[in-house]
Order: structure tokens, then C-alpha cells, then sequence
């Protein structure tokens, strides 16, 4: 047989190199290496959950808890004033005392870290797993599941959660655990996109011809859906979850900032920037200290987010959104809380 | 067109509808007697009774939630015996903790929404698109990278840091302008625009970052598509390719995602509105969350979410009109 | 014509793209002349680098990152050192290329005269009134009927026929001297590509334009060039006047090249022999969807009030499968002819009618009543990228049926996958491959292999070889008639290229409108076609001898009447 002919039978040459998923994986995290910024975010990233799992232990190598009142710290002529430059900063108080009762304020930002970042990740696994249900739901489901999902979807996307968020906070009892309710709250209103992206998915699967030859073969429907659907979700599942992240720490901050998020004396970063702003004159240092620190820590997962997406899929910039719906209403940007 | 109105205003009633069951329900099945705190301090069972049943709440929930519907239509009466409280039709509700009926209360607030988010939207929108547009037909340059990077930082930035850092800044530090304080339009215009400059720009400055993104990536997309390919074999310039052909297709979404935003913002900019003492509808439903007023809870809840639906509507009617493929039918 | 300057003049051109794997050179040192109101063919397998050759010469290259050396000169232009607006002058205005995919080469947010317009007055300068005239009038010529009102139709207000049209009017509005088609009809269903080549045919000799038209198909280029050249691997293989490359071929790659291109008088795979009882019959079989056609302004809503319209994707089709035969279902997009194979294998349910397979009604069985006949009827699907699970070894997807069986333990099954790949000519050992390690031609084996695994009685193969190259094509063909015989197998072979049909079919139907119009042996139906519909399909394929084509060019003319209705009808 000539070349011509023998070109199909030519054994294995590998057109785009690799070999299946295992191949796969190590290149996402190659590329990811290969990613300064994401490293860099990473590290943050790190750093940070790091100090709010250690928060007793840093506030105690300080000598200081987030609760206790210092009056002889603060001018009681001013209002309450932190004595002492920059906050009351002192080698007793590292970032000085807050003003007004005198508590120590880099306990009080640790202990508010671990509201924050408990708060945003226990929400996105709660979007996500209630996302990938009703996704799937909605997606290997019949058309009247798939119609009624559809439509609460659309709704859920489209109403502003914040809103919806603070009505909710007015009617749980209080003696429910705050940040548990945060979680909950924040998760419960925010798995539309996630459940849309994987129903897009799932029917872009289910018609796809090697399902249908799963099928064939006699397979059960529970075993294609494990077999052929699910593993396909992965990527965009996990691209979206860590894009989701820091939406939800923003989220978990905004609602503190209302004062409808943990109750004192618990402290969170929202909560400080409240009270903040009755000291902005006086006392900027209490101001700065959790914005930079809840700007770092929404920036580092932004970041951290925009790593993984790309390196998940180099090509296109989001194939989440070019594959899945041509109309794309806020697919890409998500809820912005105003 | 006329079928397209017919049918969206159709569903919209229904989706109201069904919201305004569900939000009912959640809230009155609350653990809080509103009748408790209007009754106030001293106050013993008998009063609380008659109370409860001039609130209406000692019916069962959906005979309230009918009473609510029917006040919609009719208005509403509320009669303890010895004192009458009249809520004219559309009564969305009667606050008994401030004495006036919900609708007064979400109306008065209305103009601080609508001057605030139509202020925004325009920089938001200027800033936003020409962002986007800049970066990317810079695509590649370091402006490209500087641009990226800043969109990514405004992402990341929640409005109330933006607000209260611009506060600082300029009301305390340099003292620039005093702190803002919401004046009406019709009081005095250019007082109004004064007080609404740091509020506009706080919001648009982080809403932008969305929009900058959408362009973006929406205006490469298009610029790879096959019939721009075909604009250039056939010898039209770059400068005619983007503005006549690639911008209209990339902005379709970006006009969608504008009326949801839109939407969204005019029920309520709570954490605007609270950082600089607004007196809007997000700060209406903050301060009766806190205060427990159920009914101004679920009119303002409710209202939110008619803006969100109208929104919706508008942003389907835009597609449509912006593109030819899509028919109303 | 060695004399005077020719229009085209392209030496030593060679193009290379950086890719994930280095570089590729998609067109290595090829040169070539084309003087003034001449033809020439560019033929070529996919990755010969024809494509590239076309949009070379506009320039298209630039900004694509592409490494180009070698000199191009169109009218005079130098291509490859002209400032851009030089190149513009050249693009539309001199030389017009008309596209492969009419749908997506046309802005969906313009009306179409007022695209025409703006390349017209682009390049001439014109009022806005007179390049509108200019475009009702090219339009008119390419035969798109009332142009000055549908001049201000939308892309997607026209069937793919017309938008070719449109497009092609798009290339004539400046009156160029040469005309670059690629892939001009691949899109497109048969008749309508012969309406169309037959449409560039005359514009040619109407106006002196120059053609290069750049095809995989050489029974396109036999009709409607004077000159071929064959390329393979960015190379050129042979050239010469058509009748010449396309009858006396020297170079062996041609020879094989043409070989492999079915033929309505080609050889038979299948000699006519007897068949036995019958396997399979459907009665009246009907598949209805709701109708999606145009995109309604909420995606995934349903209309809350107003009527729905239906799709009769298949309206009532009858027709029994004997056992051992081959049965061809042709047709062309739109006929219902996958439905039909996917409702005989039950992977979608009929709305109404029976499907009775050796005297089981399965038309509403249940996936439970389903499972004892799934291994019995089996499929081979059109696309071999999606046809296997890009996360799954191919072993693994050819042991699903196996498995799925019961039986056997893991070591059998792994040597019964070894013996099905062997069986369809890859390596035994290629059990732990993922599908994007083969090719096309080997994936579409794989997905044989798999179908084949449950031992079935009948197999539906739906477009098996259309996403593959000729001589790929002509391989797995014999593979499936190789295999039909020795494993006893029925089979229902769907496509929409006649000749590739008529090659494996002892039974034909041809379906138009979800209806069989005509069912037969083989031999009636192309010999002596009775609907007119089976003779239009039968004149508009293309032929590979040039002579031939110029008669049915003839022929067709004659039936042009109907053929216009049926393509203007949408």
C-alpha cells in the first residue's frame, strides 16, 4: 500500500501530545506554576488561612484576646480616642487598640479573618453542591423538572442577594449561630450561576454522540451520568468555585458592614469598618488596617481565580461562558453588591 | 411586539405573584410577633390580643397573605374595636412602628435611588466600555496589562471600602468638600450634583470593573469571528471593522447586563446608601430589618424585586431589538 | 500567456505557524502562475495547505503570527511588502474571495445589500444610493429573486444557497479580475452546490474573472476549471490541464487519490445477492419536535401563550430490513435521515409507529425493556471526535458493551478488545490510547470496533465517512463491507454522498421531508430513477471526467426551473 493509504494506519502519532487525564492534571498545575501572580496570590492565599487557623495562637504570642476593654487606652474627652500615635500602636498592642472601647485590634483582625474566610468557603461549598444538584437536576431531568428549575434559576440570578440576604438575617431566631446562618444565608442565595453553568453542560453532554454510544452499549442511566457526565464537570465547576470565593468574602463583609452579619462581640472586618467610619478623623489607622486586609485577601482569590481558569483552559479566556450560552446576561460578571 | 408585551406582562404578574407568597411566608412565619412590637413596653395580653387583631395576625398565614393581596387591589382597614388605621389602595402594607403606610415610605425614597443609579450608570458605562475597548484592541501592550489589572483590583474592591476610603480622603483629609448629604433635585440642582459626585463615582468606579471585562472579552470574541474575517478580505479598514461591525454585536450583552444592573441597583443600594447616610430604599430595608418592621421588610423586599423583574423584561425586549436573529414571538 | 504578465504569480511560497507541537510548515516552497480569465483548481486532502494558499494571496496571513517567505504578486501588488492600505485597495476591489461557510461570513447585525454597499463604496468611492443600486443589481444577477426588497433581508432571513449567492454578489459588486473560492459548497447540500458552482461558471465567462478554486473535492474542479494542481503536504504534487491530471494522471498519489472517489459508475462492494427474512420493519414511523427554528428571545423559556409549531423531522416512514443485507438511506440536511437511524437503534422514541425487530415491538419499549436488544442493534456515528469519550481509554469504551454483558472477567476482556482492534486494523496493545492520540480514519475505526463488540445483528451507520478524507473514506468503507460479510451483519448505511451509497448499498431510500420518495435495489434506483426528485440529486453530483460535467452542466439547465424553487423555497 502506498502512503496514502497507510497514513490512517500509522501507529500512534500523538497530534497534541499528552496522555489522558492524569497528563492532564500535571499540566494544569504546570501552568499554574508558570503563572506568577496566581503563585503569588497563592501565597497570600496561604498566609492568610494560616493566620486565622493560628488566631488564638497569634494573639497570644501578642499577650492580647479580641474581647477584653481597655479604658485607660483611650481618651475619654475625645469620645474615645485611642492615646498614642497611629492607633495607640504600641509594643503591648501592636496595631494599637480600637477606639472607643480599647480592645486590641490585631486580635480583633485575626479572629475576624477566621469569620471571613469560614464564612465565604463553607458559602461556596454550599452554592456549589446545592448548584451541581439543581444543575443536574435540571439537566438529565425531564422538561417540565428542567422548566420549573429553569425559571427559579433565572430568578435566583437575577434578584439581588444582598437584598434578600439582609431580609433573611431579620427572621432566624438569634439564638442560631451566626456565622453558621452567614453561610447558609449566602449560600442558599447564590447557586443559580453555578446550577446553570452545569445544566448548560449536562445538555451540551447528553447530546454529544459518545453518550448515546454508552447507551448503546446497554449501560444503566446512573452509570453514564457517572461515566461519561460527571467527570466533565470538573473543570468548570472548580474554575467557578474559586472565582466565587472572594465574591463571598465581600459578600460575608458587605452584610457585616449593614450590621446584619456576626453579632459583637465577635469580631469581623465588616463590622470594624462600620464603626469605622464615626473615627475617620480621628483615628485613620483603624480605618486602613481591615480595608488593606479585606482588599488583599478579596484581590489574592480574584487573582488565585483568574490562575486557575486560565490554566484549566488556556484557550479560549472562559470557555464557561462562550460554550454555554450565546446570550450571556451576567454569566461572566458576576453580581456586583452595590 | 404586542404578543411579547402581552406575555411578559403576564409573567411578570406571575412571578410577582409567587414571589410575593414566598417572601410572605418566610417572614411571617418568623419567630417575631409583630403585634409584640407594636404593642411596645407594658404591655399585657389583652392589649396584645386586641393589637393582633387589628394587625390581622391572628389569622391563619394565607388568610393574611390574602388580605395582603385583596389591601393591593382595595386597600386595607385596620380596626381594633376603638382605633381605625386606613392604608389607601395600593396598600403594600401599613408600618405600625412609624405610622405610615409602606408604599409612602418606599415612594419618598425612590428619588434618592433613581439620581443616584442613573448618575453612576453614566460613568460606569463611559468608564466601563472604554476600558474595555481599550484594552482590548491594546491587546497585548502593556496598557493591555495595566488595564487587566486594574479591572481585577476594582473586582475585588466591595463598594463600601471604595466609599469609605474616597470619605477619607476627600471629607476628611484633604477637606476637599464636606461630607455629602442628599439633597433633592428639585430643591437645588447643583447642590444635588455636588452631594452625589463621590457616591456616583464610588459605585461606578466598582460596577465599571464588570463592565470592562464584558467589553472585553465580548469585543474579542466577536473580533474573531468569521464574518470579520470577511471584512477584511474584502479591504475595509480596521477603524470600520470595530466601530461598524465587531462594537455593535459586542455590546448586545453589555446593553443586557446594563438593564439587570440597573434594575438591581434602583431596589436598593444598601451598602452605598449606608456608607454615605443616604436615605435610600437599601437603607430603608437595612433599618427595618433591624427594627423588625415586617411589612415595611416585605414591601421593600418585594419592590426590590419588581425593579429586578421589569429589569429582566427590559433586558430581553433590548436583546431582541439590538439583534435581528432574535425574534419577540 | 508566458509573455504578458500574469495575474497570480506566486513563487517559492512557504507558510509556517508556531503550534503547541513547533512549528508546521503548511506550505513548503510551492509555486504557481495564473494569467488573466483563467481557472485553476487547488486540490488537496485537509493539511495539504490549500486553504492557506487562499488566504495568502488577499494578505490574510498578517497578524495570524504566521512566518511567510517566498514573493506573491496579485495584479500587481506584492503581497507580502504592501503597506496595509495598499492591501486593502487589492482586497474586494481586484481580487474577492468567497468563503466556505456562508453563514458565519456574513455580519448577522447587517442587512445584506448594506453589506454589499459597503464594499462597494469603499473601494469606488460611490454615493450610498448608487452602491445600494450596485448591490440590488449584483444580487439580481446571482439569482436571489426580488433583490431590491430582500436586499434588506438578515444572514439568517436566508437559506444557505443564498447567502452563498450573497456572498458571491458580495465578490462581484467591485468587478474583479479574480475570484478566490475556498471550499465554495462544502457547506452545502448536493443540488444546491451544483447550482452554485454552476453560477461561478457563469460569472466567469460572463465577466473574464480569473478563478482559483480551492477544493478537497476533484469532481468539483472537474466541471469548473481549466488547470489543477494537486497539493499534498504544502508541496505540489502534479498540475496540468483538468482533463489531463483528472484522466492520465502520472504521479501515484493522484492515481490513488482518484481512485478512492466514489462513483456513480464505479465498482460495487456489494454484488447483488440474495438476502434473507426480514430483520427489522417500522410501519409508519413519525418523529415530531416542537419547533425550534428560530431563536425566541428567552432561550430555554417556553411561550406562555400562542400555539406551538411541529417539526415532522420523519413523517411516516414504512420499510423492511432484511437480514444480511445493506440498506443505503439517502438524503440531504434536513431530510430526517439521522432521526430515522436513531429511532431504528431506539436511541430516540418515535412519537408514533412500530418498530418491530424479530417480532418484538420496540417503537415504546422502556430503557428496562430496551436493555436484552441494545447489543443486537448497535450504531457508528458521523463525528469521531465526539463519538468517543475524550476522558476514556479507547479500550475502555469498546469494553462498555462487554461489560455491560455481565460476562466476562477483566483479562478476557481485555483480549476480546485486543481481537476487535485488531479485527479493524489497529494495534491489539492500543487499549490504555486516549482518542486524541489517533486520527480521524483510526477513531472512526475505534468507534467500528465498539459497535461491533456485542456481537449485534444490525448496525446504523450514520454519515460514517463524511468527516474523513477521500482515500480515509475508501478504507473504512471496506472495512464495514469486509466485515458485514464475516460477521453476518445487517446493515443501514446513511449519507448524504450518492456515490458512496450506491458503492455499499443493496437497497437504496431516498428521503426528502422526513418521507421516503423512492426505495429500490441500488441498480433501479441510479439506473432508472422514477421520482424527480432521486433524478435531480442523481444531476447534480459531480463527475470527475470534464466532459461528462459540461453535458450535465447542460442537462441541469434544463432542470434549473424546479431546482430554483426548491432551494428559494426557505
Amino acid at each position: 500500500m502506498s502512503k496514502a493509504l497507510t497514513a490512517a494506519q500509522a501507529p500512534g502519532t500523538t497530534p497534541q501530545g499528552g496522555a489522558g487525564p492524569r497528563a492532564d492534571r500535571n499540566q494544569v498545575w504546570r501552568r499554574l506554576r508558570a503563572d506568577r501572580s496566581a503563585i503569588a496570590a497563592l501565597a497570600v492565599v496561604a498566609l492568610l488561612v494560616l493566620t486565622a487557623a493560628a488566631a488564638p495562637l497569634v494573639a497570644a504570642l501578642e499577650g492580647q484576646d479580641p474581647t477584653t476593654y481597655h479604658n485607660a487606652l483611650i481618651d475619654s474627652a475625645t469620645g474615645g480616642v485611642p492615646i498614642g500615635p497611629f492607633g495607640g500602636a504600641s509594643a503591648v498592642h501592636w496595631l494599637g487598640v480600637e477606639p472607643g472601647t480599647g480592645r486590641d485590634v490585631l486580635a480583633r483582625l485575626v479572629y475576624g479573618a477566621q469569620i471571613s474566610l469560614s464564612v465565604s468557603l463553607g458559602a461556596t461549598v454550599v452554592q456549589i453542591a446545592l448548584g451541581v444538584l439543581i444543575g443536574l437536576a435540571a439537566g438529565l431531568g425531564n422538561r417540565l423538572a428542567d422548566t420549573v428549575i429553569s425559571r427559579s434559576m433565572d430568578l435566583v440570578i437575577a434578584f439581588p442577594s444582598l437584598v434578600f440576604a439582609v431580609a433573611l438575617m431579620a427572621v432566624v431566631p438569634s439564638g442560631f449561630p451566626r456565622p453558621l446562618l452567614l453561610m447558609l444565608v449566602i449560600g442558599v442565595l447564590g447557586w443559580g450561576q453555578t446550577a446553570r453553568i452545569v445544566r448548560g453542560q449536562v445538555l451540551t453532554l447528553r447530546g454529544l454522540d459518545y453518550v448515546s454510544a454508552a447507551r448503546l452499549a446497554g449501560s444503566r442511566r446512573w452509570r453514564v451520568a457517572r461515566r461519561e457526565i460527571l467527570p466533565a464537570l470538573a473543570a468548570p465547576v472548580i474554575t467557578y468555585g474559586v472565582l466565587q470565593l472572594p465574591l463571598n468574602v465581600a459578600q460575608e463583609a458587605g452584610l457585616s458592614f449593614l450590621g446584619v452579619g456576626v453579632r459583637p462581640p465577635t469580631p469581623s472586618w465588616g463590622q470594624m469598618l462600620s464603626s469605622a467610619t464615626n473615627w475617620f478623623q480621628a483615628d485613620p489607622a483603624y480605618v486602613l488596617l481591615p480595608a488593606v486586609l479585606l482588599f488583599v485577601t478579596v484581590l489574592a482569590f480574584t487573582v488565585l481565580g483568574e490562575g486557575v481558569r486560565t490554566a484549566l483552559d488556556p484557550r479560549a479566556e472562559s470557555r464557561l461562558r462562550a460554550g454555554i450560552e450565546r446570550r450571556r446576561k451576567k454569566t461572566d460578571a458576576q453580581e456586583v453588591p452595590a | 411586539m404586542i404578543r411579547f408585551l402581552l406575555r411578559r406582562t403576564v409573567s411578570t404578574a406571575a412571578v410577582l405573584l409567587v414571589m410575593s407568597a414566598v417572601v410572605y411566608l418566610v417572614f411571617y412565619a418568623a419567630p417575631h410577633d409583630p403585634a409584640v412590637l407594636v404593642c411596645g413596653k407594658g404591655c399585657d395580653g389583652t392589649r396584645l390580643a386586641v393589637v393582633r387583631h387589628k394587625l390581622g395576625t391572628d389569622l391563619p398565614v394565607w388568610e393574611q397573605y390574602g388580605n395582603f393581596l385583596r389591601g393591593l387591589v382595595a386597600g386595607r382597614t385596620f380596626d381594633s374595636g376603638n382605633d381605625v388605621t386606613r392604608c389607601a389602595a395600593p396598600c403594600l402594607g401599613y408600618s405600625f412602628q412609624t405610622d405610615q403606610p409602606v408604599l409612602q415610605m418606599i415612594t419618598q425614597r425612590i428619588p434618592v435611588d433613581l439620581s443616584l443609579t442613573l448618575g453612576a450608570m453614566v460613568i460606569w458605562l463611559l468608564l466601563g466600555v472604554g476600558t474595555g475597548l481599550l484594552s482590548a484592541l491594546r491587546r497585548g501592550r502593556l496598557v493591555e496589562r495595566a488595564l487587566t489589572t486594574l479591572t481585577l483590583a476594582g473586582m475585588a474592591t466591595p463598594v463600601f471600602l471604595v466609599g469609605l476610603l474616597v470619605l477619607m480622603l476627600f471629607c476628611a483629609s484633604l477637606q476637599w468638600m464636606p461630607f455629602p448629604t442628599y439633597t433633592a433635585f428639585t430643591d437645588d440642582p447643583a447642590q444635588w450634583a455636588a452631594n452625589l459626585v463621590l457616591p456616583w463615582f464610588s459605585l461606578a468606579l466598582v460596577i465599571s470593573a464588570a463592565y470592562a471585562r464584558m467589553t472585553r472579552s465580548s469585543l474579542l470574541e466577536t473580533l474573531a469571528e468569521d464574518h470579520i474575517r470577511t471584512n477584511r478580505a474584502y479591504g475595509l479598514s480596521e477603524r470600520r471593522i470595530v466601530l461598524g461591525h465587531a462594537l455593535r454585536g459586542a455590546l448586545v450583552p453589555v446593553l443586557t447586563m446594563l438593564a439587570i444592573d440597573v434594575g438591581q441597583i434602583l431596589g436598593g443600594a444598601m451598602l452605598t446608601e449606608s456608607v454615605f447616610g443616604f436615605d435610600g430604599l437599601g437603607r430603608l430595608l437595612v433599618t427595618s430589618v433591624n427594627q423588625i418592621d415586617l411589612p415595611v421588610v416585605v414591601g421593600a423586599t418585594l419592590f426590590a424585586g419588581f425593579f429586578v423583574v421589569i429589569a429582566n423584561a427590559a433586558a430581553d425586549l433590548l436583546y431582541a431589538l439590538a439583534d435581528p436573529r432574535v425574534s419577540l414571538a | 500567456m508566458t509573455d504578458r504578465q500574469k495575474l497570480v504569480e506566486v513563487t517559492d511560497l512557504r507558510v509556517r505557524f508556531a503550534s503547541e507541537s513547533g512549528p508546521v510548515t503548511a506550505v513548503d516552497g510551492l509555486s504557481f502562475g495564473l494569467g488573466a480569465g483563467e481557472s485553476l483548481g487547488l486540490v488537496g486532502e485537509s493539511g495539504s495547505g490549500k486553504s492557506t494558499v487562499a488566504f495568502t494571496l488577499l494578505g490574510l496571513h498578517r497578524g495570524s503570527g504566521a512566518e511567510v517567505t517566498g514573493t506573491v504578486r496579485v495584479d500587481g501588488t506584492d503581497v507580502l511588502a504592501a503597506a496595509e492600505n495598499e492591501l486593502r485597495a487589492l482586497r474586494g476591489a481586484r481580487a474577492a474571495m468567497v468563503f466556505q461557510d456562508p453563514l458565519s461570513a456574513l455580519d448577522p447585525y447587517w442587512a445584506i445589500g448594506e453589506q454589499i454597499a459597503e464594499v462597494h463604496r469603499v473601494h469606488t468611492g460611490s454615493s450610498r444610493a448608487a452602491s445600494r443600486r450596485r448591490a440590488v443589481e449584483v444580487l439580481d444577477r446571482v439569482g436571489i429573486p426580488d433583490a431590491a426588497r430582500r436586499a434588506g433581508a438578515h444572514p439568517h432571513e436566508f437559506s444557505g444557497g443564498m447567502r452563498q449567492r450573497a456572498l458571491i454578489a458580495m465578490a462581484l459588486a467591485c468587478s474583479p479580475k479574480l475570484l478566490i473560492a475556498d471550499e465554495p459548497t462544502t457547506a452545502l447540500d448536493v443540488t444546491v452546490q451544483a447550482q452554485i458552482l454552476d453560477l461561478l461558471h457563469d460569472l466567469r465567462t460572463e465577466h473574464g474573472m480569473a478563478l482559483l478554486l480551492v477544493t478537497h473535492d476533484l469532481g468539483v474542479v472537474a466541471g469548473n476549471t481549466d488547470r489543477v494542481l494537486v497539493m499534498r503536504d504544502g508541496r505540489a504534487v502534479e498540475r496540468g490541464p483538468v482533463a489531463e491530471i483528472l484522466g492520465t494522471p502520472r504521479e501515484l498519489y493522484t492515481r490513488e487519490l482518484l481512485a478512492a472517489v466514489p462513483r456513480l459508475d464505479g465498482p460495487r462492494e456489494r454484488p447483488a445477492g440474495a438476502t434473507g427474512d426480514i430483520l427489522l420493519s417500522v410501519t409508519d414511523l413519525r418523529r415530531h419536535y416542537p419547533a425550534p427554528a428560530r431563536r425566541s428571545a428567552a432561550p430555554g423559556r417556553r411561550a406562555l401563550l400562542g400555539g406551538r409549531e411541529e417539526l415532522r423531522a420523519v413523517d411516516g416512514v414504512s420499510l423492511d430490513i432484511r437480514r444480511g443485507e445493506t440498506l443505503g438511506v439517502v438524503g440531504e440536511s434536513g431530510s430526517g435521515k439521522t432521526t430515522l437511524g436513531r429511532l431504528l437503534v431506539r436511541l430516540t422514541q418515535p412519537t408514533s409507529g412500530r418498530i418491530r425487530f424479530e417480532g418484538t415491538d420496540l417503537a415504546q419499549a422502556s430503557e428496562r425493556r430496551l436493555q436484552p436488544f441494545r447489543r443486537d442493534l448497535q450504531m457508528v456515528f458521523q463525528d469521531p471526535v465526539a463519538s468517543l469519550n475524550p476522558r476514556r481509554t479507547i479500550g475502555d469504551s469498546i469494553a462498555d458493551p462487554l461489560r455491560a454483558r455481565g460476562g466476562p472477567s477483566g483479562p478476557q476482556v481485555r483480549r476480546e478488545v485486543g481481537e476487535l482492534l485488531e479485527r479493524v486494523g489497529l494495534r491489539p496493545d492500543w487499549y490504555h490510547r486516549y482518542p486524541h492520540e489517533l486520527s480521524g480514519g483510526q477513531r472512526q475505526r475505534v468507534g467500528i470496533a465498539r459497535a461491533l463488540a456485542p456481537r449485534p445483528k444490525l448496525i446504523v451507520c450514520d454519515e460514517p465517512v463524511s468527516a474523513l478524507d477521500v482515500s480515509t473514506q475508501a478504507q473504512v468503507v471496506r472495512l464495514l463491507s469486509d466485515l458485514q460479510g464475516e460477521f453476518g451483519l445487517t446493515l443501514v448505511f446513511i449519507a448524504h454522498d450518492l456515490a458512496v451509497v450506491r458503492q455499499v448499498s443493496d437497497r437504496v431510500a431516498v428521503m426528502r421531508h422526513g418521507k421516503i420518495v423512492e426505495l429500490g435495489t441500488a441498480d433501479d434506483v441510479y439506473a432508472a430513477p422514477e421520482h424527480p426528485y432521486t433524478r435531480r440529486l442523481l444531476a447534480a453530483v459531480p463527475v470527475l471526467d470534464p466532459a461528462e460535467a459540461d453535458r450535465r452542466r447542460a442537462a441541469r439547465a434544463e432542470l434549473r426551473l424546479p431546482e430554483k424553487e426548491s432551494a428559494l423555497a426557505s
